[in-house]
């Protein structure tokens, strides 16, 4: 612990999980992610009782993560934006069982087979459900491979403390840049006990059962309440977000991700011209935090939104600011990266 | 008096809900007399798929899990890999091993994980009510082939023990029938044989059951039971395909 390593993201990424006591991992390659996988090959057969599966698709995938879950490992399993939407069927079976679990999701363009470049255009299917049925992932949004590190770890914590599947959504530049991580000693925290519902054989007890399914409607609605129960306790206690020089703002930006990185530059170059420039970046995104985009709204009447999307998580912000200001969207698709300079050119345009 | 016959301690007090003459009650119970006479009950855990059976997690008192659609021999391998002691079998039906799942299961047999197959193959999807299958047979009328399946358009009905038997990593394969009690006895062998060759640790296995679905069928159980054995059997051939030598 304490260790200072120069780490790719993706494989920044596989030594979190292990070192967060997930010994099984369950993927498939797919550009920008492969190294992923890769890194849990070699390192996973290493270690006693692990288990590493290039599995056939992404489908059996999150199947052997639902799987392992059952049984009570940290489980994890990667992919990018095609992947990820094989994997949505499986999702909603894991969050209706109530299964801890951690997927990432390195986003590249899109749609379609789209392009391996970075993009953000997964956020609805990320924090919107993406599988079918009325239930959330945790979503956690790094912007740094420092910041991937510490939300791979909290991602299993998290998914264990609401039994509820969460998710990393980084993307393809997040994964595949270097930079300096340090693996640092953790607060333990107080985590449910799995033994209540666990798969291990009925020995000594009743058998247990896991089966994400209810002829009896009534009952499937109960159970769609007790989990929602869930998420209202998340959107009270989990919000986590990071603000920047929100007090003498003319204009807030809100971005996530890679392109909160560019903004943090935006905004140096920005006071330089004498334009003052704010960053609200949510770091989780499901539970999305509203309230500070709502205080925020309250004492700066600009608001831009950049994504590498046409525009997904800006309704987010306009429901928090709930059309008390002007919200405005710069996108960039397909797997192009805005730059700094056309952000800031855009910026000007609404303080004229 | 001598008790020579009761329910087994791996099946619950429910009565099954299963159609009348539907051969799931009988796969059902030769599954559970064998957990029982291996003494593997409390150390197992059983995958039901979406189906007709997906109420077997109901059916059998050990621990159970439902899978999604096609997906049980990738949710078995998750949990054997986890809990390698422990017991794991999946119970399925064409649709979901044959149709959607087949990738699942041919890598599952391919990678040889040490699971057990249940494979119930009725050549019909019941619980939809009755549209055809991947083993629906050439000519067979069903919902979704009312001209009867023709093979210019839908295939030939796939052989799943021949076709899985020639991967290598497979253990045992073998396919048996319900339709008389002869069948049956023989039936709980093969099973047996399955779970013994995953409790010695020596590979995948899978017992493809030729069964009845009276109900979709259209056939009352007694005439369902003459039609498996005149147009199923000759074209799915009883047997074992494939046996590890050691397997007693």
């Amino acid at each position: 612990m304490g260790e200072k390593m120069l780490m790719k993201g993706n494989e920044a990424i596989g030594e979190a999980a292990i070192r967060a006591g997930c010994h099984f991992y369950f993927g498939y390659p797919i550009t920008p992610q492969s190294e992923l996988a890769a890194y849990m090959s070699k390192k996973l057969p290493k270690i006693k009782n692990a288990t590493f599966i290039q599995a056939e698709s992404e489908i059996a995938a999150i199947n052997m993560v639902y799987g392992a879950a059952a049984t009570g490992e940290r489980a994890l399993t990667s992919s990018s934006s095609p992947g990820i939407s094989l994997k949505q069927e499986g999702i909603s079976y894991i969050a209706c069982a109530e299964l801890p679990c951690v997927i990432v999701n390195m986003q590249r363009g899109g749609p379609g087979l789209g392009s391996i470049q970075p993009g953000q255009a997964d956020y609805f299917q990320a924090t919107k459900g993406g599988g079918h049925g009325d239930y959330h992932l945790i979503v956690l949004a790094p912007s740094s491979v420092q910041e991937l590190v510490d939300l791979t770890m909290d991602a299993f914590d998290l998914a264990d403390k609401y039994t509820n599947p969460a998710m990393i959504l980084g993307d393809g530049l997040i994964g595949q840049m270097m930079e300096s991580v340090e693996f640092k000693e953790r607060k333990k925290i107080d985590l449910p006990d799995k033994e209540g519902w666990i798969l291990t054989g009925c020995k000594g007890r009743e058998k247990n059962y896991i089966v994400p399914f209810n002829l009896d409607p009534y009952e499937m609605e109960k159970l769609n309440f007790k989990i929602q129960e869930k998420y209202n306790k998340l959107k009270e206690k989990e919000v986590r977000y990071e603000t920047i020089n929100l007090d003498n703002a003319d204009l807030i930006v809100v971005a996530y991700g890679t392109v909160a990185r560019i903004i943090k530059t935006v905004i140096d170059n920005a006071k330089k011209e004498g334009i003052n420039i704010g960053l609200i970046r949510p770091i989780t995104l499901f539970p999305f935090p509203e309230k500070i985009i709502a205080e925020t709204s309250e004492k700066v009447n600009k608001f831009l939104v950049v994504e590498m999307s046409l525009g997904q998580m800006v309704e987010d912000v306009k429901l928090a600011v709930n059309g008390k200001v002007e919200v405005n969207f710069y996108g960039r698709v397909g797997g192009v990266i805005p730059t700094q300079s056309e952000i800031l050119t855009e910026i000007k345009k609404y303080l004229k | 008096m001598k008790k020579v016959f009761g329910r087994p301690k791996s099946l619950t007090k429910d009565p099954f809900t299963y159609c009348p003459g539907c051969h799931h009650g009988i796969a059902n119970r030769l599954v559970a007399e064998v957990l029982d006479e291996f003494g593997v009950r409390e150390n197992t855990i059983g995958v039901c798929p979406v189906g007709c059976s997906v109420f077997a997690y109901v059916f059998f008192d050990c621990d159970m899990i439902c899978a999604a659609h096609g997906r049980a021999p990738a949710v078995a391998t998750g949990m054997k890999r986890s809990k390698p002691d422990s017991i794991i079998f999946t119970y399925q039906g064409d649709g979901d091993l044959a149709s959607i799942g087949t990738a699942e299961i041919v890598h599952t047999a391919n990678r040889g994980e040490n699971i057990t197959v249940i494979f119930i193959n009725n050549a019909i999807y019941g619980m939809t009510g009755g549209q055809m299958a991947p083993t629906t047979l050439v000519g067979q009328v069903t919902q979704t082939s009312p001209y009867g399946r023709d093979p210019k358009t839908m295939g030939y009905p796939i052989k799943v023990a021949e076709m899985l038997s020639t991967l290598k990593g497979v253990a045992y394969i073998s396919r048996v029938a319900l339709s008389k009690p002869a069948y049956v006895v023989k039936a709980k062998k093969a099973i047996k044989k399955a779970f013994q060759t995953q409790i010695e640790g020596k590979g995948f296995s899978l017992v493809e059951v030729l069964s009845t679905c009276p109900t979709n069928w259209g056939l009352n159980p007694i005439e369902a039971n003459k039609w498996l054995e005149e147009n199923m059997i000759p074209y799915y051939p009883l047997g074992e395909f494939k046996t590890p030598e050691e397997v007693s």
